[in-house]
């Protein structure tokens, strides 16, 4: 292509003027914010780190998480660590005793979230993490990690609505099956398990 | 997918023609198991870069591309093989069987995938094979056939230690050169000498305990 | 610190070469062959050299223009190349190993942190090698999705691509900072889809991770329709500029042939004539549905590689625009896929792909277990870098530095 020397030069100049006049005024190109004073909506997918998520109000008692440490194993980097409570005469229970997991380490990947089948695990938008302390504060504890379920429906409000209704559904199954189990057992006490095929 | 590609030569072909070309080239397919099946195929160091050529300038092949050298490391196997006979021992018939174990040994790999860019088809998968694991266990480069070999043999001398006879610069390429070891083989030991701080994993923090035990133990 | 993998290399072949006197240095050519056939030769020495020393500089690790730890020991005579040696290693982490050590699932993440421009084709690239080596099959609408995250990210990354290349030119940041704004629009629509902006971990085994939030398809089609008139902007911004022509025409030419021989592959290939674009060639995915064109160049040089660039950019919008369009409903992701407990039948597989860089390969050998018994990554930014040296001789280092920008490599990505 022929062009009279200069032309490129002048064409990319009025480029640069059209963008700086416009960034003026026209939406499209202002792209930047000042961030500390304003903040950009965190979106409804984004994610950051996990949580665990508790119902009710006792983050304690409430806590989803069974202690079944899958998420600790398929957890690609390796950055969560799960304690199991014993009780007195050293059984283990359902219900972890220490669940860390190590914000330094953690890539966000969200592995963690898609094997877990309790819908314990869950990733927090939370991004102002910045810290002095590199060794203790970036060691999330349970207790940092427990956030209600609220909160979970208000980061996420199709996602936990959709856990909602699956935990809803399970838990009417699980119901409805322990009530025929019950009116099994009440309505034929005596006759036994075999015996009640048509 | 694949049956849009004009089709190669079959592996068994290839190697006929090969053997007719390339005089002395001891050649082996080698069946893969996986579900899309893809063989590959191995030759012998002495005559590889030979047998590359023919690949490259074959009208029927024009293998002009070289796409991927990489190298695998195949620890000492113990293979067990139980044998059933039958014997007549007391004037009874009797089934014995007999386990004997022996060890193949291990050996490291450096295998090349080709393509042709000429006539779109690919890929046929080169194997060379070292005779044991040892340090400065050969093979023959075939960077002088395929220049695009050139750092990824040196990758797989650095990692591997794999040494590549007639490569014009075979330097570590990832690694510094004081390093020793080779990182990919198996049975590579890790150095210990993590920075130590705390972590939730307690095989890493008895590492680095047991590390730094002269150096005062813990960080307190 | 750690010494430096070459500099002892380099001296010891600057002594063995009288100063001043022409000729090949022995040491480094010996196993290079005759140059029978198409065979790569060495490039003799220009002559015309002046008396007096070369001098040794080590550019980078973290000068070249934006391009990462990287480093290029060079050897002046004056202001012009006479020796090129690039210097690896610096963003090393053995993710190769690390993958090794970990689930097939597991290494998904890593891979993004590959290029980390381009997460969402090294997913694919990762996805498509465990395919092949599994048999699963991939749903129609998961297909779709692929297409469409994997053209965005060629977008992105061509888009940054050009605007550091010509940063790299003495733009000084302005086309950069347009390409960035682009760029942001594009990471938007990743971070509604996928939960993060660069590193999505996004694919999964037969499919993908979760289908698209409601008001995503308009917004990306939105972006798309936007796109031509920021390539038109670009364009008049800078296609045509008289500097640019003078400065990146003729420079750092690569001739088909070498390209072949040498591994070259993406957008560096084709502008130096080669029609081989994996998209065509394997037609990986649904490929064959949609309507494009493969854009070649002429010269080899940076300006074709720039060009080409932008006419990619072009052809990807018209794929984008195709498969929103026909995106169909439907599951996606294969019922077969699990994503615990994948075991694959032993064997091995090579899966490939056209990643915006070139030709993104993952080998595989499964030894039944369920961790891979080798992965390999076959990095583009790597191999493509094999041919920096011929490409810069007898330039100068103004031109070396632009010359390592028409490459296109992310320093995650040739580190591994
Ligand atoms: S978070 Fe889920 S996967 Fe992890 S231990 Fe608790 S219940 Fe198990
Ligand atoms: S997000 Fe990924 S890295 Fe982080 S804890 Fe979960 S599985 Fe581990």
């Amino acid at each position: 292509m022929k062009h009279t020397p200069g032309w490129g030069l002048l064409k990319g100049l009025f480029e640069t003027a059209r963008n700086f006049v416009g960034s003026y005024y026209q939406p499209g190109r202002l792209t930047t914010i000042e961030y500390p004073d304003e903040r950009l909506p965190v979106q409804e997918n984004f994610r950051n780190f996990p949580m665990l998520i508790y119902d009710g109000a006792d983050p304690e008692r409430g806590l989803r998480c069974v202690g079944c440490k899958i998420c600790e194993k398929e957890c690609p980097p390796q950055c969560i660590y799960i304690v199991l409570e014993r009780d007195r005469s050293g059984k283990v229970q359902k219900r972890p005793r220490l669940f860390d997991i190590d914000v330094s380490v953690c890539m966000s990947c969200q592995i963690c979230v898609e094997v877990c089948p309790f819908d314990a695990i869950k990733m927090n938008t939370e991004y102002e993490l910045s810290t002095g302390d590199r060794f203790g504060a970036l060691l999330l504890r349970k207790a940092e990690l427990a956030k209600p379920n609220e909160y979970y429906r208000r980061l996420h409000p199709t996602e936990a609505a959709e856990v909602d209704a699956r935990l809803a559904a399970a838990a009417q199954a699980k119901a409805a099956a322990q009530a025929k189990e019950q009116a099994k057992l009440t309505a034929k006490p005596a006759k036994p398990a075999w015996s009640t095929q048509p | 997918m694949s049956d849009l590609r004009p089709a190669m030569e079959t592996l068994e072909r290839i190697r006929t023609r090969l053997e007719a070309a390339v005089a002395g080239a001891e050649l082996e397919v080698v069946a893969n198991g996986a579900v899309a099946a893809q063989g590959s195929l191995r030759v012998d160091a002495a005559h590889a870069v030979a047998v590359a050529r023919f690949l490259r300038d074959d009208a029927q092949l024009q293998l002009d591309y070289c796409s991927n050298v990489t190298g695998v490391d195949w620890l000492d196997r113990v293979v067990r093989t139980t044998v059933r006979t039958r014997r007549v021992i007391d004037g009874l018939e009797r089934e014995l069987e007999q386990t004997t174990e022996h060890t193949v040994p291990g050996y490291l790999e450096a295998v090349y995938h080709l393509y042709s860019v000429a006539l779109r088809h690919g890929p046929l998968v080169l194997r060379q094979r070292t005779a044991d694991r040892a340090d400065g266990a050969r093979v023959a480069s075939l960077t002088p056939v395929w220049r695009s070999a050139e750092f990824q043999e040196r990758e797989v001398y650095d990692l591997f230690g794999v040494v590549f006879e007639g490569h014009p610069d075979l330097r570590r390429i990832l690694m510094w050169d004081e390093f020793r070891d080779h990182p990919m083989r198996k049975d590579y030991v890790e150095p210990d000498d993590y920075e130590y701080e705390p972590t939730p994993h307690d095989e890493v923090l008895a590492k680095a305990r047991r590390h730094y035990a002269g150096a005062g133990g813990d960080r307190a | 610190m750690r010494a430096q993998a070459g500099d002892l290399e380099m001296r010891g072949a600057f002594a063995a070469e009288p100063h001043g006197g022409g000729g090949r240095s022995a040491g480094s050519d010996a196993g290079w062959g005759a140059g029978a056939g198409h065979e790569w030769v060495r490039p003799a020495e220009p002559v015309g050299r002046l008396e007096g020393e070369w001098l040794e500089v080590a550019m980078g690790p973290h000068h070249p223009s934006t391009h990462g730890v990287f480093r290029m020991n060079v050897a002046l005579e004056g202001e012009r190349i006479r020796k090129l040696k690039p210097v690896f290693g610096y963003l090393h982490r053995n993710h190769e190993k690390i993958a090794e050590g970990t689930t097939y699932l597991g290494s998904m993440p890593y891979t993004d942190r590959l290029d980390y421009f381009c997460s969402l084709t090294n997913n694919w690239a990762y996805a498509l090698a465990v395919e092949t080596l599994a048999g699963l099959g991939v749903p129609e609408r998961a297909e779709y999705l692929r297409v469409i995250t994997g053209e965005l990210t060629r977008l992105l990354n061509h888009a940054c691509l050009v605007g550091f290349l010509l940063h790299d030119m003495g733009t000084m940041g302005t086309p950069l900072m347009y390409a960035f704004r682009e760029r942001e629009k594009i990471l938007d629509l990743f971070e509604a889809l996928t939960g993060a902006r660069m590193m999505c971990n996004y694919l999964r085994f037969g499919g993908c991770r979760v289908d698209v939030p409601a008001g995503w398809l308009a917004g990306a089609q939105r972006v798309v329709d936007e796109f031509p008139r920021f390539l038109d902007e670009f364009e008049n911004l800078l296609t045509t500029n008289e500097i640019v022509l003078a400065r990146s025409q003729g420079v750092g030419v690569l001739s088909g042939a070498l390209a072949v021989n040498a591994g070259i592959t993406g957008p560096m290939l084709r502008a130096s004539g080669v029609n081989y674009d994996l998209r065509k060639v394997d037609r990986y995915g649904i490929y064959d549905r949609f309507n494009f064109r493969v854009p070649l160049g002429e010269h080899g040089d940076v300006y074709d590689r720039y060009m080409v660039r932008i006419l990619e950019m072009r052809e990807s919008v018209k794929i984008l625009a195709q498969a929103l369009k026909d995106l169909p409903p439907g599951p996606i992701l294969d019922p077969k896929s699990k994503l615990r407990g994948f075991r694959p039948r032993a064997g091995e597989a090579y899966g490939r792909i056209e990643a915006p860089k070139g030709e993104l390969g993952f080998y595989l050998i499964s030894d039944g277990s369920v961790r891979p018994y080798r992965y390999r990554v076959r990095p583009p930014s790597l191999i493509n870098l094999t041919v920096l040296e011929e490409l810069c001789l007898g330039h100068t280092v103004a031109d070396a530095v632009i010359v390592l920008g028409s490459v296109d490599i992310v320093l995650g990505e040739v580190d591994r």
